[in-house]
């Protein structure tokens, strides 16, 4: 939820980092800022609206005190003005924090009054250490990989071979064995010549042929069925989508209700793909993924999350550059997974805000899917199970009292399933 | 037993030497069996280079590769919207109010949206001032997904812009003002305030300019005689409801008289309540609606009505109007009639729809005498404002060149004039001709410019259907192709401040109408009435009445009425059908499909023919062995002009010496081929009079009808529709009127209703829902307009003429109408008890079949009837349907594996086989064959396939939806929020659905009336369905 947060103070905070921007010369920097401590301050305080190397909500600050000093000739003094106010800085008709107002959109920054100036220096000594050299991608996988040392597979495939070898040495042993005593003119005795093979016995015995017969039958009609009955249940199905989304960082790592992006699954009977202004609810802020995050899905899933987020925008028609929508969209084309056929009648809202059922009921744990796929197999059978299974939440429904209380004392039950309470009749589900 | 008799089959046969007799025994088939035609020929056969085991190897490969590729699943894509919008939640409908006025048919109403397209038209009940939407106003939204409708502005045949027919068109129309030659407007009623003051601004703009307002169907008559005497064009208003006395000549006030509307305030009155209904008499040549459901209807011929209500007038002031005498049977009725209305004083009303001034002055003059409460001369009608004078004189104008622009909108004169001829030599000497139109239609296809023009839920719009009753249009959907309003063209021609139409709306309704209300409350109403507007008209018609009083007296038009009144060989009688109207939505195979509740006949227009006349010309009527109805061809002449072939039905309860004939059919321009039927009776609509002088003469063939109803009369049998007279009703006792039959037990009588005699396990329904439907006989008028709700609701498919006549129609719900053989009902029922012996129900169940001269009729809505001991669920062998505790009967589609058991064994015959596919098929190529038909589809309902069986469901999707409302909100149902598509249609109050298990409920106490019975009750299937028995106000006064 914390990007949440972030957008919302994204909307009012403009230029914090401005005041970055207009660095001191470095005969003016009298103080010397702490990089470490301007990097935590920058993050509580900045970091809403401002990147180091790319504007966001407000301009990039990288360096911004030499920038400024060299191209407008501005001071720490102003820069000191513009943090802790900067509206009135613009209504006191500074040309450049007009200048700078008008260019993004007139938001006006937020203002920061409790920064110290030893602060803001410790924030500007941030924005001009160098920035860190991007990790070696390369080189991290490959310490990955190496990192399980020797893999099962390796072992698995080295035990084989020496099975293999072993097996081939006894058969050598044997033959030379048998080549010695041949030599040596001693007979090797071939055991159970006089025996009937066993394939034979087994042949002969018509009664154990019968019940294998019956046995092998029975088997593959099991089978057959079972394969035919999984014909159209797409359980496990799991397709490629145009845009890498992961239900695991987005409702398992950051705990984002279900249905904030999923909200008409309260009122309708669909539960709703999100449309992609939700997504841009939070992603106008969050243009890039943590670090962290980006080597664990270049890792573990092979997925570049920052690309990912870059199909959004593409999608979205979301500038970067210049924070504002460009009108060319080009909607996304999922794939759909659960697809009840057209004769079943399904509502979310009933489920989900009548019964209050989970959604990882019937979905899985969604909040573990890097990629979203079928968890119930969506069948007839699974349905009615559960209707059987499950109780009707009547508790403080005034549309279950009366119903409620004359079904139960005719079943004489304390709390009715859906079942008993109609919920298996055809028509509720096919119309 | 063996002989050696010789038996033949024809006289040929004993002939030894035929050479015929020895052909036929060699030949099984008397023709060739044309197998080349499927085959082909030999050789090219042997030239194939495919042999028969090469065919083989391919079928056996496609099978193969076929059965492989269904193994695997489609990939569904589920593309979101990029921004959704705030008011759009997939899977919820949203409701929009807007109005219908498309010259022919104005209401408000509720328009469903699923998903930003709309699927539904539902009726608006805070907007009543127009009545209720009927069939054809239900039937609209298909409009809207029409695939033939213009997609762009077109010129010669081509589409061209927007941009390039605004400056084509403007600088045509400043060359024209510049010269001071004349521009003509003509246009359908719109009574629309903005419009008009935009029509206005373009008279100023362009000076010489005309503005004729045309309606297909004229009222003109009526205008004109309200016009001399109150000095206003318009209509006067009637309130069926304020009448206990209603009498009628001729006026068919239950379809589209004096613009429509009247049948909920009809209904009303027509429920007995304390002992009390409204008395309905009515004079009138053709079996009309309006005919059907009087308690007395008098046929007579067109100019017996004349003269029928010039003696009515007379009698009632006691005035002597001259002219000749009325044949004495009639002169009886209509002085029955006069003492009825004097007797009722001011809760009479008389109303006529004889297409003379005359005629109509009288019945204003009747009202003014009467102080008829139901006559309201204040809130006049406004949705008819034809001249037929300035429609004739602009024709004439435009044949000697005297019109060099023509602008059309809403109108089709081509088709729809009766000299269409002299018309189309006008346009052609037009300079420039423009029609705005939504289809390429007879009009539209002779102008130089097509301006195409959006249906009118994706227009905005305001309409003043009454004095002072406004109402507005919006949106619901943005249009689908490229089409402007006409409004937005005049706009741009004008050079109006206005960005768009819209805001000029806003803008003539702030200013003129709202009275400081809000403009954005008015549009989520639909509807808005003037709280003052009544008033200023009173005073100012206040004055003028007292005038007209006096002049009532002398009865000057009753006099010129009487003497008009001549009869003259045989009396044509034009009308527009129910389902039809006009003609402007024959593209919409709904109403085509649409059996017409009085004939029971769809897909066709006919002459309707006394059963009299018939005889004497030698038409017949006959039923064919598959249960196809033909009948035979006629030409009808009327003042030279010649309809050839018209077919011929026999209509019980045509008065003698005419024929009637429906307007709106024959079209042939911007339709599908399959909705290109009847014939087109417009060229006879000679002067805008719908009465006229006809020649009758047989001509040779069969017409096949798609009749859907073959037994014409109830044969006595009370078990279907029971009905009774009001003094029976009042006087007697229940056990009387309506009995419990009686069945029999150990030879003991006992009332089917006895657990006794029931062979079923009663399951226990009274915990939860139950619903019940409960129609009444009284207030069902037959108008047709649930039929369509249930199809739009329940995605039911169209099958065609060919399937319609073969008893394949997929109605969920249909309108049964019974003929009397006697003259009632209850003389059928005493005639059958009377029967006794073989010979005596030879005969006279032989006679029972044919409806009397006059009749009477009975409408009779049936749907599944979900029986609580359902006939149906016993004999499938799948149990695809089965009960419910809420009563409804289900019926899984998927489960269905289509033996028809089910249809066999339903006594009510419901159960609707779906004989092919209806959907994506070429050979039904109607709405659901084409994506845009599909949009209107509703996606709470399966579309269904071929080869299962379908039926009424109650709407489980309606109540399943209130339920889930209820319990959303955590509260119980309150009644009146289950509605059935059906039940909220009907705006008679006829149909009332319902849980009977709330005993406060409406539904439940109609459930115990008095006048409660089930169809069929002897069957014992406990249906879910009541109706209530009719009853008729026959006392003569």
């Amino acid at each position: 939820m914390n990007h949440v947060i972030y957008r919302n103070l994204t909307s009012n905070i403009l230029s914090f980092g401005f005041i970055l921007l207009f660095t001191f010369s470095l005969s003016l920097n009298a103080q010397e800022g702490d990089p470490a401590n301007g990097k935590s301050l920058f993050n509580a305080n900045c970091a809403a609206c401002h990147k180091l190397n790319k504007p966001m909500t407000g301009p990039a600050l990288a360096n911004v005190e030499q920038r400024l000093y060299d191209e407008e000739g501005l001071d720490r003094e102003w820069i000191n003005k513009w943090i802790r106010n900067s509206s009135s800085l613009i209504k006191s008709g500074d040309p450049y924090a007009v200048k700078v107002y008008n260019e993004w959109d007139k938001v006006a920054m937020n203002a920061f009054p409790q920064l110290s100036d030893q602060d803001i220096s410790d924030i500007l000594a941030y924005t001009a250490a160098p920035p860190p050299a991007p990790v070696d991608t390369a080189a991290g996988q490959q310490v990955v990989v190496q990192e399980p040392g020797i893999s099962n597979e390796i072992i698995l495939g080295a035990l084989a071979v020496l099975f293999a070898l072993l097996a081939m040495a006894l058969i050598i042993v044997k033959r030379t064995l048998n080549r010695f005593a041949e030599a040596k003119g001693i007979p090797v005795v071939e055991e159970s010549e006089k025996r009937i093979p066993l394939w034979k016995a087994f042949a002969q015995n018509q009664f154990l042929v019968l019940v294998t017969s019956v046995f092998f039958l029975l088997a593959s009609a099991y089978f057959v069925y079972g394969y035919l009955m999984q014909v159209g249940i797409d359980q496990g199905y799991e397709p490629v989508q145009p845009i890498h989304y992961s239900h695991r960082i987005h409702a398992g790592e950051n705990a984002i209700d279900c249905k904030y992006c999923h909200s008409s699954a309260r009122v309708s009977k669909h539960s709703g793909i999100p449309s992609l202004n939700i997504c841009m609810n939070c992603h106008k802020a969050i243009g890039e993924v943590a670090e962290v995050t980006q080597q664990e899905g270049i890792n573990e899933y092979g997925v570049d999350y920052n690309a990912e987020i870059q199909k959004l925008y593409k999608a979205v028609g979301w500038d970067e550059s210049t924070q504002s929508y460009t009108g060319n969209t080009s909607p996304v084309k999922w794939v759909r997974i659960h697809n009840l056929p057209d004769l079943v009648y399904f509502n979310h809202a009933q489920h989900v805000s009548v019964a209050g059922v989970e959604c990882q009921t019937c979905h899985g744990p969604v909040e573990e899917m890097e990629i979203m796929y079928q968890h119930a197999p969506l069948t007839m059978g699974w349905c009615i199970n559960c209707h059987r299974e499950t109780n009707v939440n009547v508790q403080d429904n005034g549309y279950y009292t009366k119903i409620h209380e004359e079904l139960s004392k005719k079943y004489g039950v304390d709390q009715l399933t859906a079942a008993q309470m109609g919920g298996l009749e055809c028509g509720k589900c096919h119309y | 037993m063996s002989s050696n008799k010789k038996y033949w089959k024809s006289v040929e046969e004993l002939n030894e030497n035929s050479s015929i007799v020895e052909t036929l025994q060699q030949n099984e088939f008397v023709e060739e069996i044309p197998t080349d035609e499927f085959l082909g020929d030999k050789s090219s056969l042997e030239s194939s280079s495919t042999s028969r085991r090469d065919f083989l190897k391919y079928v056996g490969f496609s099978t193969a590769a076929a059965s492989l590729a269904a193994c695997e699943g489609p990939v569904i894509k589920s593309i979101p919207y990029v921004v959704q919008p705030k008011e759009i939640i997939p899977g919820v409908a949203n409701y929009y109010a807007t109005t219908v006025a498309d010259g022919y048919d104005f209401a408000s109403v509720l328009v469903k949206t699923r998903e930003g397209r709309p699927i539904k038209i539902e009726n608006n009940t805070d907007a009543t001032t127009n009545g209720m939407a009927n069939a054809r106003v239900n039937a609209s939204i298909l409009g809207l997904y029409d695939n033939l409708r213009v997609k762009s502005p077109m010129k010669g045949g081509s589409a061209i812009s927007w941009d390039s027919f605004m400056s084509e068109t403007s600088a045509k129309l400043d060359e024209l003002k510049a010269q001071g030659k004349e521009i003509a407007i003509l246009t359908q009623t719109y009574a629309s305030p903005s419009t008009r003051n935009l029509i206005d601004d373009f008279k100023e703009v362009f000076t010489n300019v005309r503005h004729v307002t045309y309606d297909a169907i004229s009222e003109s008559t009526a205008l004109d005689a309200f016009q001399t005497k109150y000095g206003r064009r318009a209509l006067a208003n009637y309130d069926f409801s304020k009448a206990m006395t209603i009498v009628s000549v001729g006026a068919d006030f239950l379809a589209d008289w004096h613009g429509g509307g009247f049948e909920s305030s009809y209904a009303k009155n027509r429920i007995p309540q304390n002992g009390k209904m409204s008395r309905h008499i009515q004079f009138e040549s053709n079996m009309s609606l309006t005919g059907a459901n009087a308690d007395k209807r008098v046929p007579m011929t067109p100019s017996e009505q004349k003269l029928a209500l010039a003696k009515l007038y007379s009698y009632v002031t006691g005035n002597s109007v001259g002219g000749s005498n009325l044949p004495e049977s009639l002169d009886k009725a209509v002085r029955a009639a006069a003492s009825e209305i004097s007797k009722a004083g001011s809760n009479a009303v008389v109303v006529t729809g004889i297409q003379d001034i005359n005629a109509q002055t009288v019945v204003l003059e009747i009202n003014e005498y009467l102080k008829s409460k139901a006559f309201d001369t204040k809130t006049t009608i406004k949705t008819r404002h034809g001249n037929d004078k300035a429609v004739m004189q602009l024709v004439e104008d435009m044949k000697s060149g005297k019109i060099a622009a023509l602008i059309m909108s809403g109108v089709n004169p081509m088709y729809t004039l009766p000299n269409s001829k002299d018309f189309a030599d006008g346009l052609k000497k037009t300079e420039l001709s423009i029609s705005f139109s939504m289809k390429e239609d007879e009009t539209a296809l002779n102008c130089q410019y097509i301006a195409a023009t959006p249906h009118y839920l994706e227009s905005w719009g305001d309409v003043e259907m009454k004095d002072g009753h406004y109402s507005l249009m919006q949106p619901t959907i943005r249009p689908l192709f490229d089409t402007k309003q006409f409004q937005e063209v005049l706009m741009g021609w004008t050079v109006n401040t206005q960005p768009t139409y819209r805001d000029y709306i806003k803008l003539i309704w702030t200013e003129d109408i709202l009275e400081g209300s809000s403009f954005n409350e008015a549009v989520q109403a639909g509807v808005f009435v003037k709280a003052n507007n009544a008033i200023d008209v009173l005073d100012e018609l206040d004055g003028v009445a007292t005038g007209i009083a006096n002049e009532a007296v002398t009865g000057n038009a009753a006099r010129a009425l009487a003497a008009s009144a001549k009869a003259s060989g045989m009396e044509l009688t034009l009308y527009p059908k129910i389902g039809m109207g006009d003609g402007q939505q024959a593209n919409n195979p709904w109403l085509q499909e649409f059996p017409d509740p009085i004939t029971r006949t769809s897909w066709d227009n006919y002459i309707t023919v006394s059963k009299v006349d018939a005889d004497a010309m030698g038409l017949i009527n006959e039923n064919v062995a598959n249960g196809g109805l033909n009948g035979s061809y006629v030409n009808v002449t009327v003042n030279g002009v010649t309809v050839s072939n018209v077919p011929v039905i026999i209509q019980p309860g045509q008065a003698k010496g005419t024929v009637g004939m429906a307007l709106g059919y024959g079209r042939s321009a911007g339709l599908k081929a399959e909705m290109q039927t009847g014939l087109n009776a417009y060229p006879l609509y000679h002067n805008f009079n719908p009465v006229q002088e006809v020649k009758i003469e047989k001509a040779s063939g069969m017409h096949e009808f798609a009749c859907v109803q073959l037994h014409n009369t109830l044969m006595g049998r009370g078990d279907i529709i029971k009905e009774t007279s009001l003094e029976i009703f009042n006087t007697k006792d229940k056990s009387y009127w309506n009995a419990i039959p009686k069945v029999s037990k150990d030879h003991i009588e006992t009332p089917v209703t006895s657990p006794d005699v029931d062979i079923w396990d009663s399951f226990d329904r009274s915990i939860g829902h139950h619903f019940n439907l409960s129609i009444d006989l009284n207030a069902c008028t037959g108008c047709g307009a649930c039929v369509i709700a249930c199809h739009a609701e329940n995605n039911v498919p169209v099958v065609g003429k060919t399937e319609m006549r073969r008893s394949r129609d997929m109605h969920w719900l249909r309108i049964d109408r019974y003929y009397s053989s006697e003259d009632s009902f209850e003389g059928d029922n005493q005639k059958k008890d009377n029967i006794s012996g073989l010979s005596s129900s030879l005969s006279e169940f032989g006679e029972m079949e044919s409806p009397a001269d006059n009749p009477q009729v009975a409408f009779q809505p049936v749907m599944c009837q979900h029986c609580n001991h359902a006939p149906c669920e016993t004999v499938c062998p799948v149990a695809a349907t089965v009960h419910s505790r809420q009563g409804q009967n289900h019926m899984a589609y998927n489960r269905c594996v289509g033996t028809r058991y089910c249809a066999n064994n339903c006594p009510y015959k419901v159960r609707r086989f779906n004989w092919f596919l209806y959907n994506k098929n070429d050979e039904f190529d109607y709405f659901m064959n084409d994506d845009l038909g599909r949009m209107v589809l509703n996606p709470d309902v399966t579309v269904r396939s071929r080869g299962v069986m379908e039926k009424c469901s109650f709407c489980i999707q309606k109540t399943q939806k209130t339920i889930l409302d209820a319990k959303r909100a955590g509260r119980p149902v309150e009644d009146g929020e289950f509605q059935t598509a059906c039940s909220a249609a009907c705006g008679n109050g006829a149909m009332v659905f319902g849980d009977i298990n709330d005993k406060d409920s409406k539904i439940a106490e109609l459930k115990e009336d008095n006048r409660a019975y089930h169809l069929l009750e002897h069957v014992g299937t406990k249906p879910n369905v009541v109706y209530q028995t009719k009853v008729r106000n026959t006392a003569e006064a």
